[in-house]
Order: structure tokens, then C-alpha cells, then sequence
């Protein structure tokens, strides 16, 4: 006969080398004689390059002044980006007019903090305002030309608003439109199918640079005098045809992950093929290629830059354009590192954006 | 048990539901389904069994054009599945079907499962859509949960949920899929009291299982198919006490 005693064990801690910092350390920092030298050599490296970094960028940098004589110690003199940032922010927008930019901005803010943040009421309503009218409103805004505003050509546009437009306008209209590419490859209709495939394998067969060239240089030539519009609007179109491809290509990746038997479900209960898409398919199948979506959203962000070889002046190349005044020769080092900052900036924030986006639509457990 | 009982209570009218008429299917060269013939009654409950492979869940998945067939009819509430798309979503509003795998959708709540095709599909109300789909839920159990995603159910939960989602298009015939056939063995049961249950109020069903205990509790007819063929169709009393062909015999014999 079985007999079982138990007197229940009292809780301990865990062992002191295995918990807080020492543990720590000790597992990722010492574990073996080639991680402990490893570790030494990344700590002299940061010891010799952050405080000189950090002198140059900020302790030792002139922050105050209107004139390059402001420019006395030996650190970074951000004066030429205080100086110039009207022109970085605006390109050649007339000055009495940026209140207009400001506008824009403002409210498209507004609306994306409405419909990103949980808890806004109105969600729908704010977000059909979003797609019909507020493109609208940042058409008159920027473009002039009704209720009174002096028209402002686009070839004055320039610097981070036009970056931000060309980027805003490539990924509102890429995602859609490779939704529907996405959707046209994996249809079983002959003529949907093929068309999106030689789409979709066109633009993706080609460099945007190219794609830029074409629509500014090669476009003009074939088409009729009257015909010929806007060469920003021709980059924009440019742009977003041949990011949607990629996007296209991110999301039919998402719809093959989902498991055949989804589709059955939906089709058992009577959807019909657009319902069952929306409804069920591609909310998951989206879910799923978030990261992807982040990643070509972001590569587009930084694509844009690439309008400056068709002479449109973005962020990047309103200030590379500020290296060559005869007042402030020799401060490119400065005006790299904004620009570089600014994307960083841009791009990291939607990295964090779509890594909580995904902790919240997790619903598997 | 009072199979008797039980079956007497059953009222199995002489309306046709589903019938196949000489239906043949074909994946390539390969003959899954060689002349099937065969009748479904108003309020009958049809087993089907056989091995794997024999092709059991392709017919019953023909029945709702999950599958096409090539040659033949089927006609399903006086419809005929053709390739005319158009008539099968209405035909699939009747049918509900209830898969092996579960196929609810992740990215739904329990209750959203249930209500998204009342509301998208038969246009109700959204709060009328909730209600109905509470009592669904609850007669399966499973009322409690309806907030939660079917990634935190157990997997006799989720198939519940998956009967529960069917029965809220209120449809007249239920196929089932071997419905039990990824469950672990102590969540069987209760996914198998739910289809008694159902089987007791005068629903249509034809069901795919291995699940024999339930064929003889519920059965008014029990289909034996091999090599995509049907081999023998009998009541569960003479088909498991006195089969007639030998590859029912020897199917039974591993079975039991």
C-alpha cells in the first residue's frame, strides 16, 4: 500500500546568479572568455565615439545666432538649420501663404490622431470625412485657386511639406490599389487575372528612377501640348503605380497564408466573393502582412527623395541646394545629419506604430 | 437506450431535400465519386462512414458546391447546382455546415462569428442579429464566452461555436464534416450531446463520422461508402447487427 506524504515547500528566490543585474550580466555580458572580451570591445568603442558624438551634436554646438558668425565653438552649428528652416519646411512656397501648409497639416493630424487613437467617438463618420472631403480641402489649401486663395504653382512647392505630400498621397492611394492588384492575381477570371499579372510584373520590373524620368522627360515628348499636366502630379502617379505593385505583392503574400478552410466558412454561409473578402479574408490576411506593409510604406517615404532628378525639391535636395549659398559654404555635415534625423524620425514612429498596431489586433492565444 | 423511442418522435416526411442523381466527380484523371444515387428526406438523419479517402466528405461537400461535380444532378430544395454562380449563395443560406477543422474566424469574437452572416448576408438587424445568436449560444452552452476569441476556446468550444454559427442562418439542412474528428477524446462528447440535441428537435442532418455510438443513438439511415461508391445504405439496427456486403463487414470489424 501506497503511502504519500506532502508538506507543502516553502516559495525562495531564485538563485542570486541566475536573477537581477548580476544574472543578467553574467548571462549576457560574461557568459564565456569570447563574449567577456566582445563585451570590452564594444564598451572602449562606445567610450570613443559617443561623448565626441555627443559634444559635437550638442555640448559644444551653437544653438543661438542669425548669421554664420554665430558659428564660434568647435561643435555643429545648427544655426544654419534655424536660418534656413522656412526653406526646409516650405521649399519656395510665398511666405505669406504658409499659413495655409500649416493648415493642411494641422488638420490632417487631427483626423489621423482621431482615427488612430482608441476611444474617439464618430470613428466612421470622421473617417469618411477623411477619404472624401478633407482631400478636397488639402487640394484648395495647398493648390489655391478657390474661396479667394492665390493660386501657388507646384513648382514652388517644395522642402518637407512636399515630401510629406508625395509620401502621404503614395501610400493612401498604394495600399487600396494593391489591394485590388492583390486581389485581380488570385482571381480566377481570365482577363482580371492577366492584367494585374502584367501590371503588377511591369511596374515591378522597373526602376523608379526610371519611372520618374519617363513621366518628366519621355512623357512631354509623345503627348500633345495641351494634354501634357502637372509634372509633380505626373511623379505622384509615378509613384504610387509602381509602390502598389510592391504592395500588391506584400498583400496576395497575406492572402495565400490564410487557410483554405476560411474561405469555405464564408462561402458556407452564403457571402458573397466581395463580402467574404472584406469581412473576413483580407482583415486577416492585412493582419498578417502588417510588417510588410510598414516595410514598403517606409521604403516609399524614403523613395520619394528620389523626385530631385526631376527637379522637384524635396526635403533632401532643398537642402543639399542650401550648401551652395556663398554665406554658409561649409556646414553640409549639419545639414546631413537634420535631413537624416527627420526621416529617422518619420520612419521610426511608423516601425512603432505598426509593432503596437500588431500587439492589439493579436487575437490568437 | 430508447433508440426506438427516439426515432418515433422523428417525423421523416416524403419531402425530398437533397437529391443526387447519378453524380460523378472527378480530381483529374482521379474518380472520387462513381454514380452516387441517393434521397434526403424533410427531418432525416443520414450517417455517413467508411474509410478515408472513400470519398464521404466530397459528397457532402458537392452538396453545397464547396465542391464541383462533373456529371449528374444535384438538386438541393428543388435547386440545381450549376455553374450558374448566382443561385448558390441563396442555396448556402439553407445549408449550414460545420467543418472538421472548426473554421471559425480568428479575427472575430464568438459573438461576432455568429452574427456576421444574419447581418451581411440576411440584412437583419444588428440587435435582432445579437439576440438570436445569444439563444444559439446559449442552447450550445457556450453563452458565457460570446465576448471571447475563438483563439481562447478549447476545440469542443470552438466546434460549438462553429454548430451555434450555422444554426443563426436558421437553416434547413446541416451538413456535418467529421465534426469530432479533431477533438481531443474528453471534448467529443460534448460537442456530440449538442448534435443529439439538434437531432431531437427535427433537424435535417447528414453527418460524416467515425463516431459509431452516435450513428446507432441518432441515425434513421446509415450509408457505407468505399472507393467513392456507395456500398450499402441500411437502418443502424440491421447495418451494424447484420451487414450484407463484405467490405462493410470487414470496415465494421476494425471499427467496433
Amino acid at each position: 500500500m501506497a503511502i504519500i506524504t506532502h508538506t507543502p515547500s516553502l516559495d525562495r528566490l531564485p538563485p542570486v546568479e541566475k536573477a537581477g543585474v548580476v544574472g543578467w550580466m553574467r548571462t549576457n555580458l560574461f557568459s564565456s572568455w569570447l563574449s567577456s572580451i566582445f563585451t570590452l570591445a564594444a564598451l572602449w568603442f562606445l567610450f570613443n565615439t559617443v561623448p565626441p558624438a555627443m559634444r559635437w551634436l550638442f555640448f559644444d554646438a551653437s544653438w543661438i545666432g542669425t548669421t554664420r558668425d554665430a558659428c564660434t565653438t568647435d561643435g555643429a552649428c545648427w544655426v544654419f538649420i534655424s536660418v534656413r528652416m522656412e526653406q526646409f519646411l516650405f521649399g519656395f512656397y510665398p511666405e505669406t501663404e504658409f499659413w495655409r501648409v500649416i493648415a493642411a497639416f494641422v488638420l490632417a493630424i487631427v483626423l489621423v490622431a482621431w482615427l488612430l487613437i482608441e476611444r474617439t467617438p464618430q470613428k466612421a463618420k470622421v473617417a469618411l470625412f477623411t477619404v472624401f472631403v478633407y482631400p478636397v480641402i488639402a487640394y484648395v489649401l495647398f493648390y489655391g485657386g478657390a474661396l479667394g486663395l492665390e493660386v501657388v504653382e507646384t513648382h514652388k512647392w517644395g522642402g518637407l511639406m512636399l515630401t510629406l505630400i508625395l509620401a502621404a498621397v503614395g501610400m493612401c492611394c498604394a495600399l487600396p490599389f494593391g489591394v485590388i492588384l492583390a486581389l485581380g492575381r488570385r482571381s480566377s477570371m481570365p482577363v482580371a487575372k492577366s492584367l494585374s499579372v502584367i501590371f503588377i510584373e511591369f511596374w515591378r520590373g522597373v526602376p523608379l528612377i526610371t519611372v520618374l524620368f519617363m513621366s518628366s522627360v519621355m512623357l512631354p515628348i509623345f503627348m500633345p501640348e495641351e494634354l501634357s499636366f502637372d509634372k509633380l502630379l505626373r511623379a505622384m502617379i509615378g509613384i504610387i503605380f509602381f509602390q502598389s505593385a510592391y504592395m500588391a505583392e506584400v498583400i496576395r503574400g497575406g492572402l495565400q497564408a490564410i487557410p483554405r478552410g476560411q474561405y469555405e466558412a464564408a462561402e458556407a454561409l452564403g457571402l458573397s466573393y466581395w463580402k467574404s473578402m472584406f469581412l473576413i479574408i483580407l482583415p486577416q490576411a492585412m493582419k498578417l502582412v502588417i510588417p510588410g506593409i510598414v516595410n514598403t510604406f517606409i521604403a516609399l517615404f524614403k523613395d520619394t527623395t528620389l523626385v530631385l532628378i526631376i527637379g522637384l525639391f524635396d526635403l533632401l535636395a532643398v537642402v543639399q541646394s542650401a550648401f551652395s549659398d556663398p554665406n554658409w559654404l561649409g556646414f553640409s555635415v549639419e545639414g546631413y545629419v537634420f535631413v537624416a534625423f527627420v526621416y529617422w524620425v518619420s520612419c521610426f514612429s511608423m516601425s512603432r506604430y505598426s509593432m503596437y498596431l500588431e500587439r492589439k489586433l493579436h487575437t490568437g492565444h | 437506450m430508447s433508440n426506438a423511442q427516439q426515432r418515433e418522435k422523428n417525423v421523416v416526411s416524403d419531402e425530398v431535400m437533397i437529391e443526387l442523381k447519378g453524380m460523378n466527380k472527378w480530381y483529374g484523371d482521379f474518380h472520387v465519386l462513381k454514380n452516387i444515387n441517393m434521397k434526403v428526406y424533410k427531418g432525416e438523419r443520414i450517417i455517413i462512414c467508411g474509410p478515408s479517402g472513400c470519398g464521404k466528405s466530397t459528397m457532402i461537400r458537392c452538396m453545397n458546391r464547396l465542391e464541383e461535380h462533373q456529371q449528374g444532378d444535384i438538386i438541393v430544395n428543388g435547386v440545381e447546382l450549376t455553374d450558374d454562380l448566382k443561385g448558390i449563395d441563396i442555396v448556402r443560406r439553407n445549408i449550414g455546415m460545420v467543418f472538421q477543422q472548426f473554421n471559425l474566424f480568428p479575427h472575430l469574437t464568438v459573438m461576432e462569428n455568429c452574427c456576421l452572416a444574419p447581418i451581411w448576408v440576411q440584412k437583419k438587424p444588428k440587435k435582432e442579429a445579437e439576440a438570436m445568436a445569444s439563444m444559439f449560444l446559449d442552447r450550445v452552452q457556450i453563452g458565457s464566452q460570446a465576448d471571447k476569441f475563438p483563439g481562447q476556446l478549447s476545440g469542443g468550444q470552438q466546434q460549438r461555436v462553429a454548430i451555434a454559427r450555422s444554426l443563426c442562418m436558421n437553416p434547413s439542412i446541416m451538413l456535418f464534416d467529421e465534426p469530432t474528428s479533431a477533438l481531443d477524446p474528453e471534448m467529443i462528447k460534448e460537442v456530440l450531446d449538442v448534435m443529439v440535441d439538434l437531432a431531437n428537435e427535427g433537424m435535417t442532418m447528414i453527418c460524416v463520422t467515425h463516431e459509431m455510438g452516435f450513428a446507432k443513438t441518432v441515425a434513421d439511415r446509415v450509408i457505407f461508402m468505399d472507393a467513392g461508391e456507395i456500398v450499402e445504405e441500411n437502418n443502424p439496427e440491421d447495418f451494424f447487427s447484420n451487414p450484407q456486403s463484405e467490405r462493410t463487414q470487414t470496415f465494421l470489424s476494425q471499427i467496433l
